[in-house]
């Protein structure tokens, strides 16, 4: 399978220091891979970089980013996003001073054309909860309502690859499963999706890849079945 | 007297649209860019003296206006591409001491190119006399400020508020990468900003000539206003600016008129007739004061 995102040999640096050495991950149409890792092993800053996001792109000391076939080096990060990456970012990042209907319908757009783009109806009926609380400010939301509008607000820009930062950090276990499902639901409709979180488990489930990194380099990748078969993998890198 | 102060509160409340014009750009820009430009008052006074060069060669005050917004606002996003976006990540001391220079220069160039004296600026003949309103008779072209500025002010009010175009902005305010990383391109929407203040900044210029003088100078004394407020209102909200706009334009314009009046019913002649000028000037700040005890972010704060 052609991959839609290609990244090779992904160097990256805060200023001095260096975090990411070397981080190679492709992600083929349609599929939903996973970047797993401890705390502060470089998971966020390799989907910052893909963003194009601080520490890029003067950070980058090496490697290169493909995506649908073009070479992203050092394109802005609105460029990046119009040519159809959508981040749902850690700590949600959900703009406090937009009611939630504006927090969607913002940043719509359908730059692909495709035959069923999201929509606010859509995103409604994906997340009922966002429906009710339309009118409301973005910072007058619930922890696990501010994680929908964030998911809604990525969808509605109707990307070709959704990345996910944590996107279940700090939820209690319903909320958390709501997200869960919601992810399994694009994943049927053929949504490319780079999920970032802690739940092993739970991710073998929901994804085909899975790449793992320690210290800011790939130390394992593998399937879904592969990772599961080798608990010895968690055990080492992921510290379950 | 109730004519008077009707008068009086017309007269407050065309200034106070007209400031608003002002500090809708100031203060988008001070929220948005955090970016104290002490310039803008400079396009203020360059947007009058565009006008009155446009008018005097188009022979029309319309096209005049027209063109000194259209001039204005291109000069604007020059400045901000050329000067001003170097300065967003600097600290305010350093804003402020850039900006005060632009100050400076934008003076002298004025007084290069059109010399010392007032430029003369008309309002249109067909407005120079006074209407009928019920019992008491009010220069027409005072009339015209105040449709002019209400219809901007619900323009823009419907831009910040209803438009994604406004979204953006206040998206780019609060959360300026977060709002990249949805596919806008921030650098670009604000110039844009940049430049409707501009042209916002011209047209009371242009409005105001004919009131006041078209001279060198005449953006600091109004700038100082605008700043007043933008503080009472909240930085970087526009339905501060409105409200903030028509306090300070109200309060200081009947504050002039009926402070010395007041106070003669009072105290004794000599002491009312010294204290009352000198009270109205500072009845703004006097204001601001209360504003900020009871508000400290301002009437409405963009950030809560
Ligand atoms: N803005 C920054 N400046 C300097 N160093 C940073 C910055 N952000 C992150 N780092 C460092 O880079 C390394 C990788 O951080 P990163 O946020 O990518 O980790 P992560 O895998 O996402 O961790 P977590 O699970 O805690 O979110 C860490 O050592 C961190 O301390
Ligand atoms: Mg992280």
């Amino acid at each position: 399978m052609k991959s839609l995102l290609e990244i090779t040999g992904l160097e990256v640096a805060y200023g001095q220091s260096q975090v990411l050495f070397g981080v190679n991950l492709s992600l083929a149409e349609g599929q939903v891979a996973t970047l797993l890792g401890r705390n502060g092993m470089g998971k966020s800053t390799t989907l910052r970089s893909l963003c194009g996001l601080s520490p890029a792109p003067a950070g980058i000391l090496a490697g290169n980013i493909r995506f649908g076939g073009e070479t992203l080096g050092n394109w802005t990060p609105d460029r990046i996003a119009r040519a159809g990456i959508a981040l749902v970012p850690e700590g949600r990042q959900i703009f406090p001073n937009l009611n939630v209907r504006e927090n969607l319908v913002a940043f719509a757009a359908n730059r692909r054309a495709v035959a069923q783009p999201w929509t606010l109806e859509r995103v409604f009926s994906l997340f009922p909860r966002l429906a009710e609380r339309q009118a409301n400010m973005g910072n007058q939301l619930s922890g696990g309502e501010q994680q929908m509008l964030a998911i809604g607000r990525a969808l509605m820009t109707n990307p070709r690859l959704l990345i996910l930062d944590e996107a279940t950090e700090g939820l209690a276990p319903l909320v958390r499963e709501e997200i869960w499902q919601c992810l399994a639901r694009l994943r049927e409709a053929g949504q490319t999706i780079l999920v970032v979180d802690k739940y092993v488990e739970r991710l073998i489930r929901l994804a085909d890849q899975h790449t793992i990194i320690e210290r800011g380099r790939v130390v394992w990748s593998g399937s879904s079945a592969e990772l599961d078969a080798d608990h010895g993998v968690w055990h080492r890198y992921l510290g379950v | 007297m109730t004519q008077l102060i009707l008068e009086q509160a017309l007269n407050g409340l065309q200034f106070g649209l007209m400031l608003f014009l002002l500090a809708a750009g100031l203060t988008l820009v001070f929220g948005i860019m955090d970016m104290i430009n002490l310039a803008h008052g400079s396009l203020y006074m360059v947007g009058a003296y565009l006008a009155a060069a446009a008018v005097a060669a188009s022979g029309s005050f319309v096209v005049g206006v027209l063109l000194a917004v259209a001039g204005t606002a291109v000069l604007g996003a020059l400045l901000e591409m050329t000067v001003l976006r170097r300065l967003y990540t600097r600290d305010h001391l350093s804003q402020v001491l850039a900006t005060f220079a632009l100050i400076l220069i934008a003076n002298e160039a004025v007084r290069m190119v059109w010399g010392d004296q007032p430029a003369l600026l008309n309002p249109p003949d067909a407005l120079s006399g006074p209407v009928e309103l019920g019992g008491f008779s009010y220069p027409a072209f005072r009339l015209l400020i105040i449709a002019v500025g209400t219809v901007v002010a619900l323009l823009l009010y419907w831009v910040v508020a209803c438009t994604r175009v406004g979204m953006w902005v206040r998206a780019g305010a609060s959360n300026r990468e977060m709002t990249e990383a949805l596919g806008i391109n921030v650098k670009r929407l604000f110039t844009l900003v940049f430049a409707a203040g501009a042209g916002l900044c011209a047209l009371a210029g242009a409005m105001l000539g004919p009131l006041l003088a078209v001279q060198v100078g005449m953006g600091e004394s109004i700038l100082i206003l605008a700043f007043v407020v933008i503080v009472i209102g909240g930085i970087g909200s526009i339905r501060g600016a409105l409200v903030g706009s028509l306090l300070v334009g109200v309060v200081d314009t009947l504050g002039r008129a009926l402070l010395p009046w007041l106070l003669r019913s009072f105290l004794p002649g000599e002491v009312a007739a010294n204290l009352g000028p000198a009270l109205a000037a500072i009845l703004i700040y006097l204001l601001m004061a209360a504003v900020l005890f009871w508000r400290p972010a301002g009437l409405f704060p963009a950030r809560g």
